[in-house]
């Protein structure tokens, strides 16, 4: 137990911890809960490998885990928004929006002859920043305003992409030549032969696992997924909490597109379409509920990993029609589903 | 009959009210849609006082069948250029228009129906595949291996990919190791030619088939370091691209073929020009898709442009 959780009431400190408890289940239940996702992960490692024996290069690899990071990023601050019953349904305009305003910025910058690598941090605490404010802006039409997440964001999914195509006149922001230079190490480099996207998600992943299971926070955001009111009766601040998971969540927005900008140096109006989708479906094949309550950080990053795979073996081998790709990918989906709710 | 020539007679002397039905920018070529439209608007209102262009941009087919209807009952226009979304859904909404009396120019995809419109303006999506094909063949000097990105798997694409393909097929060496769709978006081309790069140990040529994803297959070839790739075959000819090529920048970038959003301007500028005199446009033009090359580049680059 946190310190700070003395000055609450009895009750709710004990309430707040048996639901956690619940749903973390430490026993054997909790092992078997992550298995779903896990299973479907090695069953398709063993067909990619079958298929073609590229497939377990460990360039390969590092590729399918690099562009991983992004998605992956993201699901770990969505896992705890739809853990406390919420949704973003934006965060693929928002990264879109934060690469080009960060570009921009960035080449603002440049004119004033900084340093490249003073450009770059810049550019990327004011990602950080406009990711943070961009959650918050959210959290608070969703808990002050009182508007349904999904209306808040489906509304913000418009905004976002449409002012990134407006400051991009449709086209592509491009990144200055010489700072795009500087900064390409940040996604093509690589640390003891692992790519740096890879270990700030591992880093991420951790961290997120920690807060949800190891803090009063997560525990919150448990609580308030399993029943607002209660958790409401039991004196937990749920505005405060649900907006922090925005914050939360758009941070890691943030993150993921300080990684994305220098792959491409570029962003366009196509940038991080669909990525809401494939953040959700992550979480969700990862064994979190839609509903809130219950969910794991484990199943979220094998969850993420485990959608790259499919497209990464669709690409490796040519016996499926190209244009039942998107069919496979759906399949694999309900399939990883139903075994996790089987098992739960 | 007579009723048309009555009709195309006394437009002579009145106003011509044309709309301009486009899609949204949501991607580069389409925001270079929206800009020719623009250009041409301002340059044609300008030359004819007795013309108005209203350009009206929409996200999906629904709304764009919408749109036609308050071009009609607002804007009142007597004649019309559009993009359509889609073939099928846009063909009925036209067709009510043409029977009102609007003159319809369709441009780039065809209507399911041809008599719902009076003429078609269209790039050359044949010669898209086609030149790519020779070119690369040639380069090749008729023996090599190529891989091919797709963009979105629509009628056009697939115009596109069966003339590469029909040149292909006439040279026994040269062999085509797969062709997967890159949905025309830079993010989707590097994921894919990284995916090619680890299962084909050697590639000679690609065929991007859209200058937007030969920028991501250029990156994920630079980042595997590969050397045996001698040629990166983009398409449609967006300025940085032409760029390359007159600065001689980037050695895998040679060549472009022509599919310029420049299209609309040229179907504006004709139905316009047309309807000013009372008069028809031939029931199909193709703006010829040219190869390009350091040569003749210039004559294709719109700085201004944002594609």
């Amino acid at each position: 137990m946190q310190p700070e959780q003395s000055s609450l009431p009895e009750a709710p400190a004990a309430h707040a911890g048996g639901r956690a408890g619940r749903h973390a289940a430490p026993s054997w239940r909790g092992r078997l809960h992550g298995l779903g996702p896990v299973a479907g992960l090695v069953l398709l490692c063993i067909a990619g490998t079958l298929l073609n024996s590229s497939f377990a290069d460990i360039d390969n690899i590092m590729n399918v885990l690099t562009r991983t990071a992004f998605i992956g990023i993201i699901s770990v601050g969505m896992c705890f928004v739809i853990i406390s019953g919420g949704i973003d349904l934006s965060v693929g305009s928002m990264a879109a929006l934060i690469a080009g305003s960060m570009i921009l910025v960035m080449n603002a910058l440049t004119a004033f002859a900084l340093a490249p690598m003073l450009v770059i941090v810049l550019g990327m605490l004011f990602a950080l920043a406009l990711g943070a404010l961009l959650g918050l802006a959210h959290g608070l039409l969703i808990t002050r305003g009182r508007i349904e997440p999904f209306i808040v964001t489906l509304g913000t999914l418009g905004i976002f992409r449409a002012y990134l195509t407006y400051l991009s006149d449709g086209g592509a922001i491009t990144l200055n030549m010489d700072v795009s230079d500087a900064y390409s190490p940040v996604y093509y480099g690589s640390l003891l032969g692992i790519p740096v996207p890879v270990w700030v998600f591992i880093a991420i992943a951790l961290l997120g696992g920690l807060v949800l299971n190891r803090t009063a926070f997560g525990r919150y955001v448990q609580a308030i997924g399993s029943n607002e009111q209660v958790a409401r009766y039991a004196a937990v601040n749920v505005d405060k909490t649900k907006t922090l998971t925005y914050v939360l969540l758009g941070m890691c927005v943030g993150i993921a597109t300080v990684l994305y900008v220098p792959r491409l140096g570029s962003a366009s109006p196509t940038t991080g379409l669909l990525w809401e989708l494939e953040a959700i479906a992550a979480v969700i094949v990862g064994g979190t509920a839609l509903k809130g309550g219950a969910g794991t950080m484990t199943g979220t990053v094998v969850g993420a990993i485990l959608l790259s795979v499919i497209g990464n073996i669709l690409n490796l081998t040519s016996i499926i029609s190209v244009y039942l790709n998107a069919a496979v990918q759906g399949f694999v989906i309900i399939i990883v589903a139903f075994l996790q709710r089987r098992r739960s | 009959m007579a009723a048309m020539g009555l009709s195309s007679g006394a437009m002579a002397q009145e106003k011509v009210n044309l709309g301009v039905s486009i899609p949204a920018a949501t991607h580069s070529f389409t925001a270079g849609v929206v800009w020719w439209s623009n250009q041409a608007k301002a340059e044609l209102e300008k030359a004819h006082p007795n013309l108005k262009v209203t350009v009206k941009t929409s996200s999906g087919a629904p709304e764009q069948a919408n749109q036609l209807q308050d071009l009609l009952t607002v804007n009142r226009i007597n004649a019309l250029v559009i993009m359509p979304f889609e073939s099928a859904s846009l063909t009925q909404p036209v067709a009510q228009l043409k029977k009102k009396g609007v003159y319809v120019t369709v441009v780039d995809r065809g209507l399911t129906d041809t008599s719902a419109q009076d003429a078609y303006v269209s790039g050359d999506n044949t010669a898209f595949g086609r030149l790519a094909a020779e070119y690369l063949v040639k380069k090749l000097n008729g023996k090599g291996d190529i891989v091919a990105l797709r963009g979105i798997a629509t009628t056009l694409d697939n115009e596109r990919m069966d003339a590469f393909n029909a040149v292909i097929k006439k040279h026994p060496d040269i062999k085509l190791l797969d062709a997967r769709y890159g949905n025309w978006n830079r993010d989707d081309a590097f994921k894919v030619m990284q995916d090619y790069l680890t299962r084909f140990k050697h590639i000679d040529a690609v065929w991007a088939a859209d200058d937007d994803m030969a920028f991501g297959v250029l990156k994920a070839i630079e980042q595997a370091k590969r050397t045996d790739i001698k040629e990166v075959f983009g398409g449609a000819g967006a300025k940085g691209m032409v760029k390359t090529i007159i600065d001689g920048s980037n050695p895998l970038i040679q060549a472009d073929v022509s599919y310029s959003p420049k299209f609309i301007y040229d179907a504006i500028k004709l139905t316009a020009e047309a309807r000013l005199k009372g008069e028809k446009l031939p029931e199909t033009t193709i703006i010829p898709s040219v190869l390009i090359t350091k040569e003749n580049a210039k004559d294709f680059y719109f700085p201004d442009s944002p594609f």
